[in-house]
Parts: C-alpha cells; structure tokens; sequence
C-alpha cells in the first residue's frame, strides 16, 4: 500500500499551481464574474494547450494518457485558483460520457477536440425543480431530432456540443449526442449563483442529434460518468476548500481586536480547527476516490460518492466560514470570500445535490441481504 | 497511489492469517465481538489472564510489539504490516486492551528516555504480555493545563539513608489513571522545582506499582464502570535509575507521551459506524428498514463519510510514516472525529429504535445495548486523552500556525501562579 500521490504527480500539480498562480489570478475569475462570457476564453486556450486537460484521455484521440491520478490533481489546482473554466461539463463530464460510450467514429470527431480544449461539452439534464429523475425528462427525441428545453446548461452558451438525456422512440431515455452548431437550438444565458461559470437554457427544436451508447441506457450511463466527475468534481471542492481556509486563516493572522490578533481568540481557533477536519476528512476520501477512478475498481460507487459528499461538505463549511471570519468586509462584492461560497455551492449541485449523493453513497455500502 | 498488498505485504499477510487461523482464542470471538469499546468486556474469563495469554502466544511466535526492534522483543515490522496485521487479528485485537498505554505510550516514552539496560529488561516484558503499564499525568488541578500538576517529588539527600540515598520520594495524587489496578508499572510526571516557570520544573519517573505508599481508588463513572481511578502517593520511594530524562527536562519527556498517544488513539478509534449500518437495516419502519428512508440515508451518509475519512486518513499516516516521516499534529482529527462521532452515532440510533432506544438491559435492549453504552461512554472520549478543544488548539496552533492562548501564567513562577485557593485569599 502507498496511499499518496508520486512525487513525480506532486511536481506536475506544482507545475499547474504555478501556470495558474501567473495566469489565473483573482482579476481573471472576477473578469468573468463582471462580463458576458461564461468563461475565460484566453485561460481556456492556455491551459488546453499545456495538455493538462488531456491527462486522462488516450493518446490515440489526443490526450496525454496520463492518467486519472494526474487529472485530480489538476483539478484540485483549477479549483484552488477558482479557475472561470468549462471543466465540470466538459473535461469531467462530456470526455467522460465519450470515453464511456462513444463510438469510434464520435470519439475520433470529439475527444481531440476536448482533449486541446478546441471545443467545449457539455451535459444537458435538468428540465424543471427537483432532483432530477426519468419522470422529469420531457424532451423527446423522434426520428433523429431532438426536441425540448434543458435549462440550467453549464457552459451553454459556448460549449459546441451537448449530452442529452432524453426520452427515445421506444420509450426508454437515452443519452444524445447534439452538435449545438445544428438547426434549431437556441442559447440563452441565465443568471445563476455563481457567475464565474455561466450556465444557460438550451432549446431544442427538432435538433438533428445521434445516440450515444445504447438505446434505454441513458441513466445507466450517466451514473458510470457521474461517478468519475464526482470524484474529479471532488478534488476541485477540496481545492477550494482549503483556499478558502487559508484564507480566512491569513486573515486571523493580520486582523486585531481588542488589542490581540483575532487568530488568537478560540471561537476564531476553533472554527479554523474544524474547517481543517473537514477538509482533511474530505482530502482522504479524495485520495480513495482517486484510487478507484484511476483502477477503475469495483468501489468506485461508494468511493465516487463518498468523496463528493465530503466534499461538498468541507467546501461549503470552508467557504461560509471564511466569510464570517473575515466579519462585514466579507459580506462585499470587493473581498474574495463570495467568489467561493458562490462556487462551493454550484459545486454542490453541480451533478446533482448532496442528498442525491448522500443517498447514491448508502445505495453502494448497504450491506446486502444475506 | 496504490492500494494493493506488494507481493511482500501479501506474503505477510498470508502468513498472519494462516497463524491466527491455527492459534486464536476462537471460543472468545462471540464474547469480543460484543465487547463495548475503550473496555475489554469479558464474562466467560478473567479478562486479564485472556490478554496476557493471547499476548504471550503472540509474542513467542514473533507477532507481538511488531513494529519495535527484535532487541527490545518487537518483530522489527514495517508500519504497513502492523496494519495489515490488525486487519488480519480483526476481533481479537480487542484482547490488546490492557496493554495499549504500555504499547502506544509508556513503552515509546520508555524506549527513547531510558538506559539500554532497563529497556532490554522492561521492554520485553511489555511485548510478552508479562507487565502492564499504566499512565500517571492527570491531576485533580491538572487536566487540560498538564503542565500545572503538583505531585511532588523531593530527593532523599542523607547519604546514610537506609532506605536509599539518592532516592525520590513522592507525595500527591493523580486521576483519570486507566487500567491503575491491572498496572505493574506506571509513567508518573512529577513536580521537583515549584518556584520555576510550570514546564521547567517537572520531572519524570517510571515507578513499580507494587510500591509502599501506592493507592490505588476506583472511580465509579457515569456508566456505572470503574476503568479509571485516583492514585494516592504517600512517601512512595522511587530509585534515582527510574528517573527518565533529566531533573527538570519531564515535560520534554511527556511531549514524546503525548505524541504517541495521539499516533496511538487517534489512528486504532472505533467509531459504531459499521454496526449503525447494520441497525438500519435490521430496523423496521412503515416504508420497510429505515435505511431505505431518505432522511436516515442523508445522516447515514454523513457518517459513512466520517468513518471512511478517518479510515482514509489513518491510511494516508501510515504511508507517511512508512516513508520515514514523523507522525505530526495533524494526526490530532483522528480522536477529536471518532469521539463526537460515537455520540451522534449513539443518539441517532437510540432515536431509530424508538422509545426502546431508553432500554439498557442487555437482554432486552436491541442489539445488547451496544448503542446505550456507547451513549453513556462516549462523554469521555470526547476528554481523555485531551478533550476536544485542546485538539482543536493543537490544530489551530501546531498545524495552521495561530497564536498560542493568551497565558495568565506566563512567565509566572508556578508557586505564584494563580490558583482557586489563591483567588480567596
């Protein structure tokens, strides 16, 4: 047993820490939060073009073969510098929907471009409020075109092609592939929690669009694809999370009241120590989860989840607390607190919420009847 | 990243479960399975004589103390293999209850602090399952603030002592001692200097429990058990030899303790997840077992995530370790986790059991009241071993590099340190 990352795997995330710490500072991510573009186009470009969105994608459509292992870690690094990039729908989710299900023939077309960054995926699910499930799928796909509305879209208004769950011929849902440059898809953007990763509403209307993996298998698939981004996603929150937490800690360190540093008094101490708990009982279940992504194990289920609902946890209790730490100032548009707790809760839903994971986590560990 | 037994570990492992396969106290596992955790409960035999009998049999076949030097009667094994190990032992490890403050804490303390002679004497003895060692810190006036104990010890300066020349003699009281009764040695922290600053006038001793002047008092607890007890020393005489360290240097000593206990509670803690688990779906609701109820699914889940992360990070300690770092501060999570843990966990299941949830007695209460122990117990782990906010402390301070408390004693010598006596005068 080693359970850490190679040293080889820590200098490429030092690597990537240093690319984003030069390219991706805090007026990259609030450039986005101020304008019209759901993501930093020029980031985008760069990052494509250094291959470290290519680490899991094999040689023969474009990627790097690196591996999983060395994906996480760059996620974690996009989500310690809030990076205002198209990762969670199209590195995590649309490459991972291809790898999974993909023909050759869409592989080919697709993953290079992924893979460079050259074109953005994305995964269009939700319809209406609620969780989503196969009773809220209305879009319908007849004779080769799609019809319907998904909304909220992440990445929507750039990304080139989209996923589609929708209801097939036979009565089944299955995943479609659309080419958003197609006939009749509209894009409009829609205000969300977090503007550094715009979302937008999708229509379709009799879109020409080919299946993806089997006809009826469209949430059978989209489990095996939402567990790998659930652990990629993962790293991400716990990249955050501890940005966040460093945060609020450099400020305890600078900030006096009543004559004494505030990272002095307890109540201050203590809500670091359990911001820190958090994230390292977040980290841990990472590190698993990263594991079985990079094996594929059988635990995967209850690996992917575990991770995602630590951290989902940690992010969200990192974030909220840094805030309050850093009293009324982090309360403004000017201080960075916001910028996390707004990503720390797209995150959250992002893939579905917490208590569809909480509930995907049980599903996979419940011992089975004898 | 790699979670797979190297072709060394496998063969390890084979060979620890072949073993325990032909040498385990199999007709105990019924009773260990059941047994409450932080105590061995055993009614079948004494629970002693069935520790230092596994211990012995263990030790003669080489699985004992794994990970000390052979010299000192350990197997001389790698951090990975005393996991392994422990994975393999499974409920039998129970039976190393008794010795686990001479193993985790005592004996590291023992193994950097004393001569060469005494640990080639007092260390094979631990690891044969021979003495049991107990842990002589805590203070009515001295729990959180260690440093402020008062057990005196003075030195016998008349070279025509009969009783010895030379000797300390101790006079002062501890508490919170685990195991005292069962103890054949004891690690005491003493104060030799009043009138310098609290840490620098401390001194430490490893002393026979046997002595004259030793008493030993159970504490009845809270859930009606006496593991801990008052120690009382009267003019109890100790040979200058069983001085570790320095006059003077005892807390230095304590802080290898400390760090040990930490390593040692913090990474072996149950938590009652696995057999929550169980209970949810043993238990029935109107919608069928209530781990199909989504809200019992969410705090489950919540759980889950706290047990396998604290199972994750004992791993991730290990690797460190086996690499040859120092296990660090951060390895205070592991108790301040577990211990809050088995209280929500104990409330949560006495909440789905309903109002049989209020029932104790073993032979009506669901699960043998394993969860209404556990209630009724968990109020002292969140203490012993240092409590919650102290860990929180280490972590603030040690590991995210916040200032210390504000001290009211600092720089104060301690005789003139404020007290409650001192406040009503």
């Amino acid at each position: 047993m080693q359970f850490d990352f190679s040293d080889d795997q820590k200098e490429l995330r030092d690597g990537v820490r240093r690319l984003l710490d030069q390219r991706c500072p805090i007026s990259v991510v609030r450039a986005v939060a101020d304008g019209e573009a759901g993501h930093s186009a020029e980031l985008w470009r760069e990052i494509g073009e250094s291959g470290f969105l290519a680490a899991a994608v094999p040689e023969q459509y474009g990627g790097v073969g690196a591996g999983y292992l060395e994906l996480c870690l760059v996620a974690q690094e996009l989500g310690r510098s809030l990076a205002p990039l198209p990762t969670v729908s199209s590195v995590y989710q649309a490459s991972e929907a291809l790898l999974i299900a993909g023909s050759d023939a869409q592989k080919a077309a697709w993953l290079p471009r992924l893979a460079s960054g050259a074109a953005i995926g994305t995964v269009a699910l939700a319809e209406r409020p609620g969780e989503t499930t196969p009773g809220a799928i209305a879009a319908t796909v007849r004779g080769g075109k799609l019809s319907g509305v998904k909304i909220p879209v992440a990445d929507g208004i750039a990304a080139d092609l989209a996923i589609v769950l929708a209801k097939d011929e036979a009565g089944g849902q299955s995943l479609f592939l659309a080419d958003l440059g197609a006939a009749g898809v509209t894009r409009e953007g829609v205000k969300t929690i977090d503007p550094t990763r715009k979302h937008a509403r999708l229509s379709f209307a009799d879109t020409p669009v080919e299946p993806l993996g089997a006809a009826g298998q469209g949430w059978a698939l989209l489990d095996r694809v939402r567990d790998r981004a659930a652990v990629l996603t993962a790293f991400e929150q716990i990249g955050g999370a501890e940005a966040a937490l460093f945060m609020a800690r450099d400020y305890a360190l600078q900030r006096f009241a009543f004559g004494r540093q505030i990272g002095s008094f307890q109540a201050i101490k203590h809500m670091l120590a359990d911001m820190y708990v958090a994230l390292e009982l977040a980290r841990s279940n990472c590190y698993y989860g990263a594991w079985a992504l990079s094996v594929d194990s059988d635990t995967l289920p209850a690996a992917a989840a575990s991770a995602r609902v630590a951290a989902t946890q940690a992010y969200q209790l990192c974030s909220a607390n840094t805030i309050q730490v850093h009293g009324g100032m982090g309360f403004t548009w000017e201080f960075d607190c916001h910028l996390h707790y707004r990503r720390s809760n797209y995150l959250a839903l992002a893939l579905g919420g917490a208590s569809l994971w909480e509930s995907r986590l049980i599903a996979a560990i419940r011992p089975r009847a004898a | 990243m790699n979670f797979d037994d190297t072709p060394q570990e496998a063969d390890f492992r084979a060979r620890a479960a072949a073993w325990i396969a032909n040498n385990a106290p199999f007709e105990l596992g019924p009773e260990l399975d059941v047994s409450g955790f932080g105590h061995l409960h055993l009614h079948s035999v004494d629970r002693i004589a069935a520790a230092k009998a596994w211990q012995k049999k263990k030790f003669d076949a080489g699985w004992a103390a794994l990970r000390w030097p052979r010299e000192y009667g350990g197997a001389g094994a790698s951090p990975i293999e005393q996991v392994i190990w422990s994975e393999e032992e499974g409920v039998f490890g129970k039976l190393s209850g008794p010795f686990n403050i001479g193993f985790g804490m005592c004996g590291p303390t023992v193994m950097a602090w004393a001569s060469e002679e005494q640990k080639r004497h007092l260390l094979p003895r631990l690891a044969a399952g021979e003495d049991i060692w107990c842990q002589l810190f805590s203070e009515p006036v001295a729990g959180s603030d260690l440093a402020g104990i008062r057990t005196k010890a003075v030195q016998d300066g008349d070279p025509g002592s009969e009783a010895g020349a030379g000797d300390w003699i101790i006079n002062g009281q501890k508490i919170w001692t685990s195991g005292a009764r069962d103890a054949d040695w004891g690690l005491l922290i003493t104060r030799t200097d009043p009138t310098v600053l609290k840490h620098r006038g401390l001194t430490m001793f490893f002393l026979d429990m046997k002595s004259p002047g030793v008493e030993i008092r159970p504490i009845w607890q809270m859930n009606e058990e006496s593991v801990f007890n008052e120690v009382y020393f009267t003019d109890v005489r100790i040979p200058d030899a069983q001085r570790l360290g320095e006059v003077g240097q005892g807390w230095t000593v304590a802080l290898t303790t400390l760090m040990n206990e930490r390593m040692s509670i913090g990474g072996s803690m149950p938590t009652g997840f696995p057999q929550l688990l169980d209970l949810c779906t043993q238990i029935e609701t109107e919608n069928g077992p209530a781990i199909d109820d989504p809200r019992v699914r969410s705090q489950l889940a919540r759980f889950a995530v706290r047990a396998s992360g604290l199972q994750y990070s004992a791993f991730r300690s290990i690797s460190a370790l086996s690499r040859g770092e120092q296990p660090g501060p951060e390895n205070s999570i592991g108790k301040l986790v577990a211990g809050a843990m088995m209280q929500d966990i104990a409330r949560f299941a006495l909440d789905l059991e309903g109002e049989a949830g209020l029932l104790q007695d073993k032979e009506l209460a669901p699960d043998r009241a394993r969860f209404q122990e556990m209630l009724l117990r968990s109020p002292a782990t969140r203490i012993e071993g240092g409590s919650d906010e102290v860990l929180r402390n280490i972590i603030a301070e040690r590991v995210l590099g916040l200032p210390a408390d504000i001290r009211a004693d600092k720089d104060v010598p301690f005789d003139q340190i404020p007290t409650a006596a001192s406040a009503k005068r």
